[in-house]
């Protein structure tokens, strides 16, 4: 066994959840400063613990912005009553928020969020077949909340669960087909291999952009945010397929979308906009020393960082698509749409060849 | 009403515009916020509203430009108030004399519950003494109920002066007048 492996896998492992799950609580608190501001509001900037303010010069300013609230939202959650309403389903109704976060977090495995510090590889898992590993757990995350919605035993989370089956089933197809034409062009389904592609040859939103439009959307339908946040429509269906839970497994739901949030951000920037590299500076190659290597990490989160905002952004800027309308953009604009994509692409490089 | 519904045109149809408009709008909003201050939020208890005038806040008692306690305890109030949130006990036959000179009586306790209290104003338009008002007070809170229920002295203390008529000394007046009635010769 090769232990050296199996040290750094952990470490990288430990790093990546860490992170992620930071990422989450603070998107969280990203996502009502954002609303805040988009609706003239301020937003939360009251929470902070007692020696926050005597934190010289920048102390006032991050209780301003809200800084400590993610962990008194997550206190909250973790110290508030676990309920189970009578005639849940007991088994699925404990194993739901499990299924729902667990693929959620396996995707960014597969991600490259760095070239390289010393000898190590920054990313979890170099699967020669990465793409097809994030979207067959991606469609995983769906057992998730349609089990929530099952095990209920009440009607709107029912409503919200069928739902969700049937929306993230639909944009699954046009999803995965929208990312064909990248890996025509690459001819290799490896992330980082794309990313090598991309370095060389330019970022791929320029050769692919219909293909990026469409994995913009149907990520947006995959992590059930708005427009497409039908599943847990607030107002038709009074939460949706989360309304019997509470406390943590509640937030586990929300931990599951935000993670979703994060990992389709890192797919998008991964496959379309050149991972960690950057086309000046030097970082458009593998980095050679441990400052270049912490740069095109940084590089990464700050991509992601923009999608994560967009997503954000967004969910203030549009109403709710009604359901027709939604299996309407999803079968009948974007699956012909990916397939033309598809033709297309395949043609044109059939002829350069 | 018949409202004409117009078929989209294609570039309607096609959603972008309506996807830059609404970048346009929360972005405007953004950056109002951000950048120029426009905030709708008021942040309570450092910002507060101007009370209107006419506003009716917590009835405390009053005291008159000499310092005085007004109340005489008649106990009008208490027995108006519709949620029975005042209660007054009296000073009995061998209490404490009023602190002003011509007025029978003070009360030896007067309380009023603002757990039970709704601001409804009866007791100010009742009082014969102009001796408790609605003030702008509206934020009342304790951690205890017997917190809640406010003695004489807190509501004298709270309700500070206030002008007004001097019934009192009106009738001071009209006493030493009356004494000196039958003009002396």
């Amino acid at each position: 066994m090769n232990w050296n492996f199996v040290i750094f896998s952990i470490v990288k492992i430990a790093i990546v959840v860490g992170v992620v799950q930071g990422m989450v609580a603070y998107s969280v608190l990203a996502e009502r400063k954002i609303a805040a501001w988009i609706q003239d509001r301020v937003g939360p900037n009251r929470c902070a613990p007692p020696f926050a303010k005597y934190i010289p010069i920048v102390g006032p300013a991050l209780i301003r912005l809200g800084i400590f609230q993610p962990l008194a939202d997550g206190l909250k959650l973790l110290l508030k009553e676990d309920f189970t309403p009578a005639g849940v389903r007991k088994i699925y109704f404990w194993l739901a928020p499990a299924l729902a976060v667990i693929p959620s977090m396996l995707v960014v495995a597969v991600i490259p969020f760095g070239s390289q510090i010393g000898q190590q590889k920054m990313v979890i898992a170099d699967l020669n077949v990465g793409i097809l590993y994030t979207f067959g757990i991606v469609s995983l995350g769906v057992y998730g909340i349609v089990l929530a919605g099952y095990a209920a035993n009440s009607k709107y989370p029912m409503f919200g669960g069928i739902r969700s089956s049937a929306q993230m089933i639909s944009y699954e197809i046009s999803m995965g087909m929208s990312v064909i034409p990248v890996l025509l062009i690459v001819g290799n389904l490896n992330l980082s291999r794309i990313i090598g592609w991309q370095s060389a040859h330019g970022w791929m939103v320029i050769y692919a952009p219909v293909s990026f439009v469409i994995f913009l959307i149907a990520s947006f339908a995959e992590t059930n945010r708005l427009p497409f946040d039908l599943p847990e429509a607030e107002q038709e269906l009074a939460g949706g397929y989360n309304i019997e839970y509470s406390s943590m497994k509640f937030a586990l739901f929300a931990l599951a979308e935000n993670s979703n949030m994060v990992a389709s951000s890192s797919m998008m920037v991964t496959l379309f906009f050149g991972g960690w590299t950057l086309p000046f500076w030097g970082l458009d190659h593998a980095a050679t020393s441990l400052w270049m290597g912490i740069v095109q990490i940084l590089v990464f989160l700050a991509k992601m960082l923009l999608f994560m905002v967009l997503f954000i952004w967004v969910r203030w800027m549009f109403p709710r698509f009604r359901y027709d309308q939604l299996m309407d953009l999803g079968w009948r604009r974007f699956v012909p749409l990916a397939l033309a994509n598809i033709l297309v692409t395949a043609v044109i490089l059939w002829m350069k060849s | 009403m018949i409202v004409n519904r117009k078929p989209l045109t294609f570039w309607e149809r096609l959603y972008l515009p309506a996807i830059a408009g609404g970048l346009k709008v929360t972005l405007r909003h953004a950056w109002r916020t951000l950048f120029r201050g426009k905030v709708v939020t008021m942040e309570y208890p450092e910002q507060k509203w101007a009370v209107p005038t006419d506003y009716r806040g917590a009835p405390y008692l009053v005291k008159d430009q000499e310092g005085n306690t007004k109340c005489v305890s008649c106990q009008l109030c208490e027995f108006v108030c519709p949620p029975k949130a005042i209660r007054i006990t009296p000073p009995g036959e061998s209490g404490k004399l009023a602190d002003r000179p011509n007025a029978e009586k003070m009360p030896e306790e007067f309380e009023i519950n603002f757990l039970r209290c709704i601001y409804c104003g009866l007791c100010q338009e009742v009082c014969p003494e102009e001796a408790i008002f609605l003030l702008k007070d509206y934020s009342l809170t304790g951690q205890s109920r017997e917190e809640m229920i406010y003695g004489k002295e807190k509501l004298l203390a709270l309700g500070g002066t206030h002008g007004g008529i001097q019934k009192w000394k009106h009738k001071l007046e009209e006493a030493k007048a009356q004494e000196n009635f039958p003009v002396k010769i």
